[in-house]
């Protein structure tokens, strides 16, 4: 019998509250700890209790954690859903389901393997309580998965005992249920399967944590001091993750006081006003929405470009319009971020596509703020904000200092003779700012959203506001050369593939899957908007560009060709948008096809 | 509005504060209201105020959203910096600026459109923050620079200029602050400095959200004979409460108070607001009496000014959130960024 080890996807259907998440979490977390790369994703209902919910697991000793359509092994622990989970099942797959009752005939299939624990009927043994019979049925099913499996042991008691440090009490219960669920296996069913996991070295020392908590905790290293919010999915857990680590690390260890202020604003207006005000009086503030709130933002990121006031937003994308999914996932708010507001502006965006880069992005979008006077917008989205991703660890250069733009001192405007808020002094469209208070006649001017000279004049004048559209424009250009560079690979090949963010995930093993097919193709990951120089070479000397991205209309293709005067006819779309992250195997079909299609050569046949 | 720009050089005879500063030391530039605009006397009762407190000019946040009174900013304390926002949001932004420096003293301008109509909300949830800072509402019941619409805050039946009758039940942004929990509620007109410059003094040395709605007459759209905030029928209709002396230095608090007296109330900083009751029946420290008193009289048509609520030692939100007493925006790496050190530990958590 051949075994196959560490390369499957494994499926939990549950019901929405049952308790599920923490045994599920904990498969996913023993994989990780015996080296094995995993990738997690929730698929979840807009709901408290009583939906459906699904957790899935991507076991790749590759290391390709993008979702992959089709199910190796479900554990179907939810009745409502089952002739569904059941149909999702590659054919030779196995079926995880408690067998207390026998399984239906109509919900049978000749083509999986049926694996069947009396999870329900073991639970009556060791549990009087029927409350505790149906939370520790999740951690059953772990310990028997622990068996068929081979997952090691040790691993999984180790993070039972972690877990419940200190409620010592639900330690013994919980690794009572685990052993029951391994023994049933062992002594009962084939166990281990021909489907195995073995510990490896592929994880090396990254972590897995999901993007929100990264992007909070990086607001805490990058000197945010003022955090406004409504809540609204998925960017919930990102104040909350600010909150968790400032009060852990920027309260004063002998007052408590807080370095620190957090408002849950009444809705996302009054959220992202309260940045903007902070911002105004040279507090480092943001704020953490989704698509709806960038909508309702949208009036203020207009007053912040205009009137020049560092501002940062998270918007982690879910999928629109209007309420759209709520939980589900997607890249579809380019466009209203890019030009939120009325009026021509244009705004300062950031794509993380790991944790660590949410980590990185959230201090690096703070100084870009402060240094380009202007909201910055980091887009992140559901697959990288609220599930658990693999990521390199988090680094903090402790010579590093926040860059604070360009702000007078007292004794600056002491030196000078007439300060001008709007002037370009520099040359980079960049003016030089003073906060409130700072002196006690010179440097204070009025802020507005109405026109204004150099001296910050209120003027309805049409050459003073053409002077100041331009100057902005000029600012635009250097934020070019501020932002994150994009990552290219560039082999020399004639398509080149445009993508960014959560795009990244199932990229590798996309790219590999083409090779295999004889097909190479460079590549260019964005990770800001404007675009730089690099991108506007990578697009300009490619004969076709794919743009693959995660909404229906071609968001990031419409910014290349209305911001690089590209012709959208070498720009060919790949949009999958049906909230789902997408796969490798999209990217795979939608390059493969056009190779077909337009009988571009191999590579085989590029060499030969 | 007057084109010509105000002369620099002032009275040599004019008082000097404390600091040595005149009165014109907190003026702004020039306003272009139409003249005799009630916001125009507003502004000068805040330029009179801060000049009588010997505030430092520089040491303000004024806020404003969008309409006729939130362009006055720019006609007072020139020193100081000025936001003029966005429509019905000053709120908000004042929330924002008082939370990145507490130590600066926060004045937000806003009208009865920006603030009862298109930032009702904002304006609710500002008082139940209890952000420290002035918060004054020129109310003229009109919206003045789209000429001439009623706003929320019109009375029922009162008209506009061309006759036409409001159908619809006001808004009274006095009654919804107590009920919302405000520390510090007034209603002044902007045509009776002897009330308005003390109240204003009174609500800058309040910690925590001191709240005065001005009726303040608009003369192009709603000074007319069918409009309840015009100057001739505020004057004939206004029926003073609790009046305010505001008093620089610490005096022995006298306990009684009855009618005809005065109460002390100590602010925080030591000095003490004088509190001169006119009616004896009015207890300033009783919300629910102070909200009942107002709707009484609102039902008789009766304009309640004064003084009318007022808590002692209240509690502002950087107390609620227990921040550091030096402003945030000053705070720096050493302050804020925990270093590389922790990161081992966190970084351990996630493996």
């Amino acid at each position: 019998m051949s075994v196959t080890y560490n390369d499957f996807v494994i499926r939990f259907a549950n019901v929405n509250g049952s308790g599920s998440a923490s045994a599920n979490g904990m498969f996913a977390k023993a994989l990780f700890r015996m080296g094995i790369p995993v990738g997690t994703r929730n698929i979840f209902p807009s709901n408290i209790q009583g939906l459906p919910t699904w957790f899935e697991v991507r076991v790749s000793e590759k290391g390709y954690l993008g979702r992959r359509d089709g199910v190796d092994i479900m554990v179907a622990m939810n009745a409502e859903t089952f002739d569904e989970d059941v149909a999702s099942i590659r054919p030779g797959g196995y079926l995880f389901y408690d067998n207390s009752k026998p399984l239906a005939k109509n919900l049978r299939r000749s083509d999986v393997h049926e694996i069947g624990v009396p999870l329900a009927t073991l639970m009556l043994g060791e549990f009087s309580d029927p409350k505790q019979r149906g939370l520790f049925k999740n951690i059953t099913y772990l310990g028997a998965l622990a068996g068929l499996l081979n997952i090691e042991f040790d691993v999984i008691t180790g993070m039972v005992s972690t877990q419940y440090k200190g409620k010592d009490d639900l330690i013994a219960p919980n690794i009572r249920a685990l052993e029951v669920g391994r023994s049933y296996a062992v002594d009962y069913l084939q166990a281990p399967l021909p489907l195995q996991v073995r510990r490896t070295d592929k994880v090396g020392d990254r972590i897995m944590v999901d993007g929100n908590t990264a992007a909070g905790l990086g607001a805490v290293y990058g000197g945010a001091t003022v955090c406004a919010w409504y809540p609204i999915t998925p960017s919930t857990s990102l104040a909350e993750g600010f909150e968790r680590y400032a009060n852990q690390l920027r309260r004063d260890k002998e007052t408590g006081e807080a370095r620190f202020a957090i408002v849950q604003a009444e809705d996302e207006l009054s959220a992202i006003g309260i940045v903007i005000g902070a911002g105004w009086n040279g507090a480092r503030s943001f704020t953490a929405t989704s698509g709806p709130g960038v909508s309702l933002m949208s009036e203020f990121l207009g007053l912040a470009y205009f009137a020049e006031i560092p501002a940062v937003l998270f918007d982690i994308q879910r999928a629109g319009p209007s309420t759209g999914m709520p939980t589900r996932t997607q890249q579809s708010d380019l466009i209203s971020c890019a030009y939120a507001s009325h009026g021509d502006t244009k705004q300062v965006l950031l794509f993380p596509s790991t944790p660590k880069e949410c980590f990185d992005f959230a201090a690096d979008a703070l100084d870009l703020a402060d240094r380009l006077q202007t909201p910055v917008i980091v887009v992140s989205d559901l697959e990288l904000g609220m599930n658990d991703n693999m990521s390199a660890p988090f680094v903090w250069d402790d010579a590093r200092a926040y860059d604070r733009g360009k702000v007078l001192s007292a004794e600056d405007l002491d030196g000078m003779s007439r300060f001008g808020r709007y002037l370009d002094v520099d040359g980079d469209g960049i003016g030089y700012r003073t906060l409130p208070g700072t002196h006690p006649d010179k440097g204070a001017f009025f802020t507005r959203g109405t026109s204004r000279d150099e001296y910050a004049a209120y003027t309805e004048s049409p050459e003073a506001y053409e002077r100041n559209m331009q100057r902005l424009l000029k600012k635009w250009d250097t934020a070019k050369t501020l932002v994150p560079a994009a990552e290219i690979v560039d082999a020399g090949h004639d398509c080149g593939l445009i993508y960014l963010g959560t795009t990244a995930t199932p990229m590798q093993e996309a790219l590999d899957l083409l090779e295999a097919e004889g097909i190479g193709v460079d590549t260019c990951r964005v990770r800001a908007f404007p675009f730089t120089q690099a991108v506007e070479d990578f697009v300009a000397k490619h004969d076709v560009v794919f743009v693959v991205e995660q909404n229906r209309d071609g968001q990031l293709r419409m910014l290349i060709s209305n911001e690089l005067e590209t012709t959208p006819a070498k720009l060919v779309p790949m949009c999958y948008y049906a909230g789902l992250s997408i796969s490798a195997e999209f990217i795979r079909q939608g390059v493969s096809d056009y190779f077909k299609t337009n009988k571009l050569p191999r590579l085989a046949e590029v060499s030969s | 509005m007057t084109f010509v720009a105000k002369p620099r050089v002032h009275h040599p005879k004019l008082p000097l504060n404390e600091l040595g500063l005149t009165r014109r030391d907190y003026e702004g530039s020039v306003s272009t209201l139409c003249a005799g605009c009630g916001h125009d006397s507003v502004s000068a009762a805040i330029v009179q105020a801060c000049a009588n407190l010997s505030l430092p000019p520089h040491r303000f946040a004024k806020v404003s959203g969008i309409g006729c009174s939130s362009k006055t900013p720019s006609y007072f304390l020139s020193k100081s910096h000025g936001f003029n926002s966005v429509h019905g949001r000053m709120p908000s932004v004042a929330t924002g600026a008082n939370l990145a420096n507490r130590q600066l003293y926060t004045i937000g301008v806003s009208g009865d459109g920006d603030s009862a109509s298109i930032g009702l909300g904002q304006f609710a949830h500002l008082v139940r923050r209890r952000i420290n800072m002035l918060y004054i509402v020129d109310n003229n019941g009109t919206y003045g620079l789209t000429k001439g619409q009623f706003s929320a805050t019109n009375d029922k039946g009162s008209t506009n200029k061309r006759g036409v009758p409001n159908l619809y039940e006001p808004i009274d942004l006095v009654s919804m602050a107590l009920q919302l929990g405000a520390s510090f509620v007034a209603r002044s007109f902007s045509g009776d400095k002897n009330q308005l410059v003390p109240l204003i003094q009174a609500g800058l040395q309040h910690k925590g959200m001191a709240f005065i709605d001005v009726i303040s007459p608009c003369v192009a759209f709603n000074n007319h004979n069918g409009s309840t905030k015009s100057y001739d029928y505020v004057r004939g209709h206004a029926h003073p409460v609790v009046g305010v002396d505001y008093v620089a230095e610490a005096e022995e608090i006298t306990a009684d108070y009855a009618p005809g007296t005065t109460e002390n109330v100590r602010m925080p900083d030591g000095s003490n607001l004088r509190l001169r009751k006119l009616d004896d029946s009015y207890d300033p420290h009783d919300r629910v009496g102070a909200l009942n008193y107002v709707q009484t009289h609102q039902a008789q048509g009766e304009v309640v000014t004064g003084l009318l609520y007022v808590e002692n030692d209240p509690m502002d939100c950087h107390d609620i959130l227990r921040t550091v007493e030096a402003p945030l925006n000053t705070l720096r790496e050493a302050e804020l960024c925990p270093g590389s050190g922790p990161l081992d530990r966190i970084n351990a958590s996630y493996r």
